[in-house]
């Protein structure tokens, strides 16, 4: 039951990547239908474990022992519990709207099979990653959704800056995984075993020390598939792909596998204060830089780029407060999962309507011509910036109330990166809705057809009621309890003063904004007489420039020393010592001049010598 | 008769072999001194048994000497053949086995 899950969305990508050009014209309909098929199995598993009473939810599927060699045993088993269902229908539901939504966006686009089958094998690697039942499994799917990713981000592969960024992503992505193949080495030599049953038994016993370096490692891979700081470079690039893809991958579902690797792996994290300070801290520097980007960004899914980093950040740092933040992570991370979604989906419909045009500067007044993508962008807006009762809203208040209850700097982070969100995401909508219409020639805004129109809307429902349902009808912080825990935090500032404080702050960031975006005209170029951090928000905070200097040069110094020292230190001696050996045998072969009388004399030498030597040791 | 002066023939019959074998260039020649040597040897380990009154050397002797007719017969055959195909018992010019 569980494997069917994986295997309907990876049994539509083979079928779409053998069949080839045959697929062409239903090819497209399959993927969705897989998509749908997985989603409605999701949704039926996910009924039936409500139905059961807590202590029965999770189930378990051994399919085979996957390696067994010595002490080393690692089953292929799938494992559902009442955090893996959340992310079946937050990825199988998100990823059916967006392939419904793709079959639109990509109407035009020869390689539409080639796309279908990425998504539905990203569909089926994520699933993997999030039903594994021990942490090598979850690798197999954490590769694969890296794979994925990086196949659609340079899915325009006959745009250079796609091919780069795409190859960027993926390399990226290499140093987190690093991390966690380091972690996954730790486990088992620390406990024997890399199943998360095992290591969540074995995790008490083990000496603090490895345990940090564990939590350590495991942040690494974190930053790295989340795009945290300082690993978060490859997101902003990653905007190269199709503007489905930036939804599903780089804003709903993978994105956020480093979060639920941190909450999956809490019985590392709840041991370790020294582990958890740098999760908060990594999420306290990248959702302020994120939002920092997001200010200043002209082109719109660089912007939502921005948004995402931040939003992410805002989990990263709630899974890093403990059993108090856990439910609180995941919970944003599904609530953002639909509104960032819906916000992506908008922008990838007003692009659609202008002509691929993605300076927001271009924009403008579009509010009239695009009714519906107004509406849905609209109400994602109002959720991300945590306006009641929209689902941002909930969720992100509970992680500042959170985050208060535990340091007040952190609060504070937080309490300001709500303000710039609405800052940012004010100045988004201002630019491309309102104003006055700054155009380019050749361009007709025209509303999306109703295959774009209606995941867009879905979302924008989500958006609205999806707090609220989880928050309210489905308990949510009772509901994943007893996976990930759940404690009250013991002193905060109360909700009553802390909301108000909040939507103050919210409304500034808004207004300032407005002020700045809404009321004055938008210059169509850019102007270039900016303040430093203007500029510095532009150039990614200079991400790319700090790693080049920092990372790439020196390594491109000592990849050519190195290069240096092999051709001519390594291949010199070895050269040189043929060379000298050759050289000397030339001269020894003079000796063989073939006359006879010269081979006699040297017997006659010889034979003297020997004679002289016997007599002098004799004597 | 002073054994020593033995010695001393078979010492100048060797050398006058080994001067042979270094400067002649005729094979037959060079094949005569060869021989020339081993009788000068034959000579000093007969001296020497003589003078041990032993029969050690006496019995060298005789095994040199057979091992020396084998000797002679495959030299004489091989030089024979260069003979027949180069029309000369130049040892110089049968020089073609080197580097």
């Amino acid at each position: 039951m569980i494997a069917a899950l994986i295997g309907l969305p990876l049994l539509g990508a083979t079928v779409l990547l053998l069949g080839g050009r045959r697929t062409n014209a239903w090819g497209h309909f399959l993927a969705v239908a897989m998509s749908a098929a997985s989603f409605l199995l999701g949704t039926f598993m996910f009924m039936q474990m409500a139905g059961k009473s807590e202590e029965e939810r999770e189930v378990g599927q051994h399919l085979f022992d996957w390696i067994s060699v010595g002490a080393f045993q690692v089953p292929f088993g799938l494992h559902l519990d009442q955090l893996s269902i959340v992310f079946v229908l937050l990825i199988t539901g998100v990823g059916t709207l967006i392939h419904i939504y793709s079959i639109g966006y990509m109407e035009h686009d020869p390689n539409r099979r080639r796309f279908f089958a990425y998504l539905n094998l990203f569909v089926a690697a994520m699933l993997l990653l999030i039903l594994a039942d021990n942490y090598l499994l979850l690798y197999v799917g954490w590769e694969g959704v890296g794979l994925a990713s990086y196949l659609l981000i340079s899915f325009y592969q006959q745009k250079p800056s796609a091919a780069t960024a795409g190859k960027k992503a993926f390399i990226v992505n290499r140093v987190g995984d690093v991390g966690l193949s380091l972690a996954i080495i730790l486990m088992f030599v620390t406990f024997g075993t890399v199943t998360f049953d095992g290591v969540n038994a074995a995790a008490e016993s083990g000496n603090s020390s490895t345990i940090t370096w564990i939590g350590l490692a495991l942040l690494l891979a974190a930053c790295g598939k989340s795009a945290q700081f300082p690993l978060q470079s490859w997101l902003l690039d990653a905007m190269e792909g199709p503007t489905p893809v930036s939804a599903l991958i780089h804003a709903a579902t993978m994105v956020t596998a480093g979060v639920y690797l941190i909450v999956r792996a809490h019985a590392i994290f709840d041991l370790s204060e020294t582990a958890r300070t740098a999760v908060v801290i990594v999420g306290a520097i990248t959702l302020l830089l994120g939002a920092f980007i997001g200010t200043a960004k002209d082109d719109i899914k660089k912007g939502l780029a921005g948004s995402t980093m931040s939003q992410i950040g805002y989990m990263v740092l709630a899974a890093g407060l403990g059993p108090v933040g856990y439910v609180f992570a995941i919970f944003h991370l599904l609530t953002h999962g639909m509104f960032k979604a819906g916000l992506f989906l908008g922008a990838g419909s007003v692009m659609h309507g202008m002509h691929d045009d993605v300076n927001m500067r271009h924009y403008g007044a579009l509010r009239t011509m695009m009714k519906i993508t107004y509406a849905t962008f609209g109400l994602g807006f109002l959720a991300i910036i945590g306006v009641p009762p929209f689902a941002g809203f909930w969720s992100k208040d509970e992680i500042i109330y959170v985050a208060f209850s535990q340091s007040f700097i952190i609060g504070l982070a937080t309490l300001l990166g709500a303000g710039v969100t609405a800052f940012y995401m004010t100045r988004m909508m201002a630019m491309t809705f309102f104003g006055e219409a700054r155009w380019q020639d050749d361009v007709h805004p025209h509303e999306s057809s109703a295959v774009m129109t209606i995941p867009m809307i879905v979302l924008a429902v989500g958006s609205v009621f999806g707090g609220m349902a989880m928050l309210f009808v489905g308990d949510i912080e009772h509901w994943l309890e007893p996976v990930t825990g759940f404690a009250k935090p013991e002193h905060s500032v109360s909700h009553s003063v802390l909301i108000p404080v909040t939507l103050t702050v919210v409304l500034g960031g808004a207004v300032l904004a407005w002020l700045r975006y809404g009321r004055r005209p938008v210059p169509v170029e850019a102007p270039t007489n900016v303040s430093f951090l203007t500029k510095a928000a532009r150039a990614d905070a200079y991400g790319d420039s700090i790693n080049e200097a920092l990372l790439m040069r020196p390594g491109q110094y000592l990849t050519r020393s190195l290069i240096w020292f092999d051709s001519k230190a390594i291949d010199g001696l070895v050269n040189g010592m043929a060379a000298a050996i050759g050289g000397l045998s030339a001269r020894a072969r003079r000796l063989q001049n073939g006359y006879v009388r010269s081979y006699a004399l040297t017997m006659l030498g010889g034979a003297v010598l020997i004679a002289l030597v016997l007599l002098l040791v004799r004597l | 008769m002073n054994p020593n002066n033995y010695l001393i023939l078979a010492a100048i019959l060797f050398t006058i072999g080994v001067y042979g074998v270094l400067v002649r260039r005729n094979a037959i020649i060079v094949f005569m001194s060869v021989e020339l040597m081993l009788n000068a040897a034959n000579l000093a380990f007969v001296a020497a048994a003589r003078n041990t009154g032993t029969l050690d050397g006496v019995v060298v002797a005789f095994f040199v000497m057979v091992v020396a007719a084998a000797e002679v017969v495959v030299g004489l055959a091989i030089i024979v053949t260069i003979f027949r195909t180069r029309r000369s018992a130049s040892i110089d010019e049968a020089s073609l086995m080197k580097y």
